[in-house]
């Protein structure tokens, strides 16, 4: 949203004063970020996720396909942190290496669905009749399509076309990325398109029309902005659904090959032995659990810091 | 005299509503010469503001119509330009500045980013000298320390700051009109006064016309040089301020400024304070005749069977009443 506000856009007199009292934009947000202690953790929290998944399989150098059935479903110990699963595999590099796709695929997903889902309300809600029936009815038809069926049929049509010219992970990674992206925009569409029925009407965007803006600019410059709260969230949320209807389709066999062990598809690989093993489920279900709880904290942290009314 | 610097002809701005159309504006006459001020008066919903949004075209179309009449600005009719050509008009030649300061900046900017974002708009300044240009304009407003303010966000400034911010925000390109929607409503009478004293000043020193649209006598009386009355979509009464003042013609007018307070009379006799009776009528479908006839205490036969034209009495003093 503060986007296009360079750090530091004043002459140098007033460049100085504004250092001063340290109010240029982002100062501001990171200042109003850090009051929000929950998101603060959440960010630390999060990056050190990354961080793991990132670096971590070069440093836990355990392959994740190493079979021991000495070590079948042994709990945490020195030489497994996190345990071992059903075959003896190193649980902990497991969801090293898994964690990298249940993020990534969590946050393009994300990335996915709130770009289209922005466009498409932007639009309709932008513009009058028939476009906006129009688009609010292809949204009405997507949230009324039987989902799972549905992406049955579009992985089975493109996942072997898509695995020729990508390679099987960046291909399926793709198509689930888009084929979740797909399914998850409509929420995000009317959330926006009604902040926009809202804020067209608006004085400043009236304003602003007054003083010659166009409309693009009073679309992307006046309104967007100011809708961006609730989408901030929305998405948070997305990237919570992401990750879980990733392990549903894992689970289905239509995700990623059963040897790519996200996070998901150890949750599901793991029920099956709740009572003898409770450590296996235990592990990736916190990890889920704890990426999703750091994103939804740091999408409320954002949503406070980039809002300029509340005073913080 | 040349040629005035807006002269409205015979507009008529209707809007399409369920029961049918609405005659918001219908058959204004208004004339504005250079760097001079206009006040156009009337009850809510007497067509001021929708004349002031028809000038600028920014009545929504539809279910706005410009249905008839031109809007000549320095010779050259803006109702057939298209929106890029008004684009160029907006805050360049003619600026508007809106009655609801508390809304009309967006929160999530700063004061010197909008002011900057309609330079940069219209004159294609760098970042840096659009928000040179902000200070200044600040400056011309009277904010205090300005080059501190400018970084602030609008939520930061009280009712009467945000007004100086829009006027510094409408005057920042120099437009030779300033039409000026109710500035003052919103905001409490010490402020009131302030803002009118900030407009008359910055008016003084652009050279600029001035429109003023206002429901209160008070303002017009101090401000203008010209008043414009309205009633029900269509200029009633228009003459110099003095001479509005001191012979009101239509009876409409008369019962608008007996029915202002007055601090002199009220103390020493007990009278009730004038009203005028009745309600605006509803512009769909307006019948033939004076519309102010229904509520007026004169009326007779023959101000309901013609539309009275509007006609001039006396020197620069027009009215559309049979009566005088």
């Amino acid at each position: 949203m503060a986007g296009s506000i360079p750090v530091s856009p004043t002459v140098d007199g007033a460049a100085t004063l504004a250092r001063n009292r340290g109010v240029t934009p982002w100062s501001e947000a990171w200042r109003r970020f850090r009051r929000h202690r929950l998101a603060l953790i959440s960010v630390v929290t999060l990056a050190a996720m990354v961080l793991l998944v990132g670096f971590g399989p070069w440093i836990w150098k355990v392959p994740i396909n190493e079979i021991d059935f000495t070590a079948r479903l042994a709990a945490p110990m020195l030489a497994h942190p996190f345990g071992t699963d059903d075959l003896g595999q190193d649980l902990f590099a497991r969801m090293l290496y898994g964690g990298r796709i249940s993020l990534s695929v969590g946050l393009a997903a994300m990335l996915m669905s709130l770009t289209v889902g922005v466009i498409i309300g932007a639009v309709a809600g932008i513009s009058r009749g028939s476009i906006d029936a129009g688009l609010m009815w292809v949204t009405d038809l997507f949230l009324s399509l039987p989902q799972l069926p549905l992406l049955l049929v579009l992985i089975y049509l493109f996942r072997d076309s898509l695995k020729a010219v990508f390679g099987p992970e960046v291909g399926v990674f793709l198509l689930i990325v888009v084929v979740i992206g797909m399914f998850r925009w409509m929420p995000v569409a009317r959330l926006v398109r009604a902040q926009f029925f809202s804020l067209r009407e608006k004085e400043f965007v009236e304003a602003a029309r007054a003083l010659g803006a166009s409309l693009p600019r009073q679309v992307v410059r006046h309104i967007l902005p100011n809708s961006l709260g609730p989408v901030i969230v929305a998405g948070t949320i997305d990237v919570a659904a992401a990750i879980i209807a990733e392990s549903t389709l894992s689970f289905l066999g239509l995700g990623f090959p059963p040897d790519i062990p996200t996070w998901g598809r150890l949750l599901f690989d793991a029920k099956d032995y709740l009572d003898i093993a409770p450590h296996y489920a235990l592990f990736p279900g916190a990890a889920i659990f704890l990426a999703v709880l750091a994103i939804n904290f740091i999408g409320d942290g954002l949503r406070d810091a980039l809002d300029p009314r509340k005073v913080m | 005299m040349s040629s005035p610097l807006l002269e409205i002809r015979g507009l008529k701005t209707h809007f399409a509503t369920d029961d049918g159309w609405l005659h918001a504006v219908d058959g204004v006459d208004l004339t504005i010469g250079h760097g001079e001020t206009v006040a156009v008066v009337g009850e809510s919903g007497c067509g001021k503001t929708v004349t002031a949004m028809t000038v600028l075209k920014l009545i929504a179309m539809p279910p706005g119509r410009i249905v008839a009449g031109q809007v000549l600005y320095r010779g050259r009719d803006l109702v057939p330009l298209s929106s890029n050509e008004m684009r160029q008009i907006r805050a360049k030649e003619i600026a508007i500045v809106f009655q609801e300061p508390m809304t009309s900046l967006n929160p999530v900017y700063t004061v010197g980013d909008q002011i900057a974002e309609v330079v940069r708009l219209h004159e294609g300044l760098s970042r840096k000298a659009a928000i040179e240009r902000a200070i200044e304009m600040l400056k011309l407003v009277h904010i205090p320390t300005a080059d501190q303010r400018v970084h602030d966000y609008p939520h930061q400034f009280s009712g009467g700051m945000r007004q100086r911010v829009m006027i510094a925000m409408a005057l920042s390109c120099q437009p030779k009109l300033l039409i000026a929607d109710e500035p003052t409503t919103a905001l409490d009478v010490t402020i009131q006064a302030q803002i009118l004293e900030l407009l008359a000043e910055l008016k003084a020193k652009f050279g600029m016309a001035l429109m003023l649209i206002t429901h209160a006598m008070g303002v017009v009386a101090e401000t203008a040089q010209r008043v414009v009355v309205m009633y029900a979509g269509k200029v009633i009464e228009e003459a110099p301020v003095g001479e509005l003042f001191a012979h009101p013609r239509h009876p409409y007018t008369q019962g608008l400024i007996r029915s202002i307070p007055r601090i002199d009379t009220a103390a020493t006799h007990k009278t009730r304070l004038e009203t005028i009776a009745g309600v605006v009528p509803k512009l769909i479908a307006p019948p033939e005749g004076c519309r102010f006839a229904p509520r007026c205490k004169f009326a007779q036969e023959r101000c309901v069977s013609a539309t009275p034209p509007l006609r001039e009495v006396a020197p620069g003093h027009k009215v559309a009443c049979v009566l005088s």
